[in-house]
């Protein structure tokens, strides 16, 4: 036999992996434009959180069928592909099924992939139902218009291509091991695929083997467009759900953090020794002023942007949202969903100018998230508490918010109305502060 | 010990509310120091609660003292709105005038005092020990110093509202409850509680605007919830979940037979026949 396949199979592994690489290296350097935030410290805490949650999914589970349903095409799809290994060295070295010599361990490894694969087959099966004839309020609300409804189908669609790919290559495999084809030696178990087997009964072996090698060829090049596709999908949560959850903030969800610029001012304002008439500290040649709060993405901090890479629009965090179950514009899925297709955006721009921003006149607030969604936040930490993958669409819109106030005092009137009370007497109403304590001695 | 049978009586009693100004001119240091939030200052209903409270305080002789005129608004609202240059000018001042008192611990009936002040006041130079109030009642309960009979609340149905910043905020979920179960009352739960607790509405300054177009208030539709559950008493432990919730049972007119109380007030009343 020639060596074109085992070449062929090397440069379309090649390709792949090349491809991935670089969208992965993209992926990288779009979400170091956020700014700098420590969460490296008590490494042990958020082992541990990634052990529980991302690979663990405890918080998926908080849904039971959606979780279970989860776990099967997680497990499914991990285990599976540890089948990978075997299908690549296979592909590399034209040998076949190099892992057979393990034997009894080899049959049970097959039997259980494909156990699973039929699970997953099951599992998306629903999960297409849920989303497509159920229509279930999550999958059905106008965030998913266009194109993230296709991109959840798509995935769908994918997987059980895969997978239907995946087991066809096993049924012909069995069929070939029977009818005692060359190459073909006895290994694995196929309880699944030896029940499609029958199917190939009476075809010319040549075409069972056409069969089965267009079933392998497609199954892993199959992968490694998936594997390509996750780049442009929200799909992409099943790599970044592990960093997400490390990096994921463990403070209590009330403490809103404390603008360190703010306290040095704070602080030289309530000095006694301060001399009132100073002149400002000379700011260095080129400084460039720190901004209050967000305006756009470059001034989110980059955990900030690895959660919206990560996000899969399962909208959890909208369902538990107060703001949009009483018909608000604000969805915090559509925060995340609306920061990552900025990022892309301010990425694209990058690439198009040579790797510098250029000012396109626009910008994450106003031309993707408005005042009246960043408005209706009830700061309640529902839709923080809610996600499967710890992602924290609070903290944009708190980041927002502060854009809004102390960069242009755009509050809304009444809400500059309770900060100038609390200015002038100390409490957000206009009592006086002397009068605080006048309950004492009401009836 | 003292038993909350006799709370009822000491309505009537003057309250004993010392500032720490005046315990300092005694040369005294109080226990805790009572943070009483402009809410429960200055909002009738949540005077309210901090009268109940106060009375159990002066019940189980719990050695407190409130800032009176020298406590001032935590910046929470401020900080939820987004004016942190004013959060933090708030802070300041409090904390200049708590280590002045040197102050170590602080109860407060408001869970939004109280995650600011536990949160976010360490990292400008506050720190203390902060207990919501539903917790130091617990541990006055535990401790023996206050005991507390079901009495007027015995067998009714109470459901309680997780404050989002009691709650989900800082995870405290328990406490309430357990105050609840010590008045021999049916606790029943909402369909969404504790970790999925639905906001009230009132939080992230919400309280001080009117809320976005939509298709229907938080408060009411966390009032549909509660009034589902059937209860006699709606529990808060949040003068702005209280408010809101008050306003929510006045909108689907059960003002009649369904009534809004704070944890607090529930043991003060206890006895309350």
């Amino acid at each position: 036999m020639s060596y074109i396949d085992n070449i062929l199979f090397v440069l379309v592994l090649a390709a792949g992996f090349g491809y991935f690489a670089l969208n992965v290296k993209k992926l990288r350097r779009n979400i170091k434009l956020g700014k700098d935030v420590n969460r490296n410290d008590n490494p042990g805490a958020r082992w541990k959180n990634m052990a529980m949650i991302a690979l663990g999914q405890s918080k998926m589970v908080r849904r039971p069928i959606a979780g279970l349903l989860h776990i099967i095409v997680y497990v499914g799809f991990v285990i599976i592909n540890i089948e990978l290994l075997e299908i690549i060295i296979d592909g590399i070295f034209g040998t076949h099924r190099l892992f057979a010599f393990m034997g009894g361990f080899y049959s049970f490894l097959i039997g259980f992939f494909e156990i699973l694969a039929f699970l997953v087959i099951v599992s998306v099966t629903i999960f297409w139902i849920r989303r497509n004839i159920i229509k279930l309020w999550r999958f059905a609300h106008g965030d998913l218009k266009g194109w993230p409804h296709g991109d959840a189908n798509y995935i769908l669609y994918f997987e059980v291509v895969l997978m239907v790919l995946f087991l066809t290559m096993n049924a012909a495999d069995y069929h070939l091991q029977g009818v005692g084809a060359d190459h073909y030696t006895q290994a694995g178990a196929f309880p699944i695929s030896g029940i499609i087997s029958p199917l190939f009964d009476g075809m010319a072996e040549g075409t069972v083997i056409l069969i089965e090698r267009t079933a392998w060829w497609l199954h892993i090049i199959g992968i490694l467009i998936f594997m390509n596709y996750l780049y442009f999908s929200k799909h992409l949560h099943i790599l970044l759900a592990f960093p997400n959850t490390y990096y994921a903030n463990l403070k209590p969800k009330g403490q809103f953090e404390n603008l360190e610029s703010v306290t040095n001012e704070v602080k030289l304002m309530m000095d006694p020794n301060a001399d009132p008439f100073a002149a400002a500290p000379p700011t260095e040649e080129g400084a460039i002023l720190e901004k209050f709060g967000a305006s756009d993405v470059q001034d989110l901090n980059w955990v900030q942007l690895l959660n919206a890479y990560t996000c899969t629009e399962c909208g959890r965090c909208t369902a538990s949202c107060p703001a949009n179950i009483t018909g608000k514009k604000l969805s915090p899925r559509k925060i995340m969903m609306d920061t990552r297709d900025r990022l892309e955006e301010v990425g694209r721009n990058i690439d198009k100018n040579k790797g510098t921003f250029v000012d396109d006149g626009k910008t994450l607030l106003n031309d993707y998230i408005t005042p009246e969604e960043l408005w209706a936040c009830t700061t309640c930490n529902g839709c923080v508490e809610a996600c499967p993958v710890n992602i924290d669409p609070l903290s944009i819109i708190m980041d927002m918010r502060k854009y809004l106030v102390m960069e242009q005092s755009a509050a809304p009137a009444e809400l500059n109305a309770m900060m100038t009370n609390i200015e002038n007497n100390s409490a957000p109403w206009q009592y006086n502060q002397m009068d605080r304590l006048n309950w004492k001695d009401e009836q | 010990m003292v038993s909350t049978n006799d709370l009822y009586d000491m309505t009537q009693e003057e309250l004993k509310v010392p500032t720490m100004a005046e315990m300092m001119a005694q040369g005294q240091q109080p226990e805790v120091l009572f943070w009483v939030g402009c809410s429960g200052s200055f909002d009738d209903r949540a005077k309210k609660i901090t009268k109940a409270f106060v009375r159990i305080l002066n019940r189980a002789n719990v050695p407190f003292a409130v800032l009176g005129t020298e406590e001032g608004c935590t910046g929470d609202p401020a900080k939820r709105a987004g004016n942190e240059f004013l959060f933090q000018m708030q802070a300041m001042m409090n904390i200049q005038v708590l280590d002045g008192y040197e102050v170590k611990k602080i109860v407060t009936a408001c869970p939004h005092c109280f995650n600011t002040i536990k949160n976010e006041y360490p990292g400008l130079g506050g720190k203390y020990e902060v207990v919501h109030h539903t917790e130091f009642l617990k541990s006055l309960l535990d401790d023996g110093r206050l005991t507390v009979e079901g009495g007027q609340f015995k067998g009714k149905k109470i459901t309680f509202h997780d404050p989002c910043y009691l709650g989900r905020a800082n995870n405290i979920y328990e406490a309430p409850r357990d105050l609840i179960q010590k008045l021999d009352a049916e606790l029943v739960e909402m369909k969404r509680s504790r970790r999925n607790g639905l906001c009230c509405g009132a939080g992230g300054a919400q309280m001080f605007k009117e809320p976005e177009k939509g298709n229907k208030d938080v408060n009411v539709e966390r009032t549909e919830e509660a009034l589902e559950t059937q209860p006699e008493i709606i529990a808060a432990g949040c003068p702005f979940c209280n408010t809101m919730l008050t306003d929510g049972v006045k909108a689907k007119d059960r003002e009649a037979d369904v009534k809004v109380m704070d944890i607090a007030e529930l043991i003060a009343n206890a006895q309350d026949l």
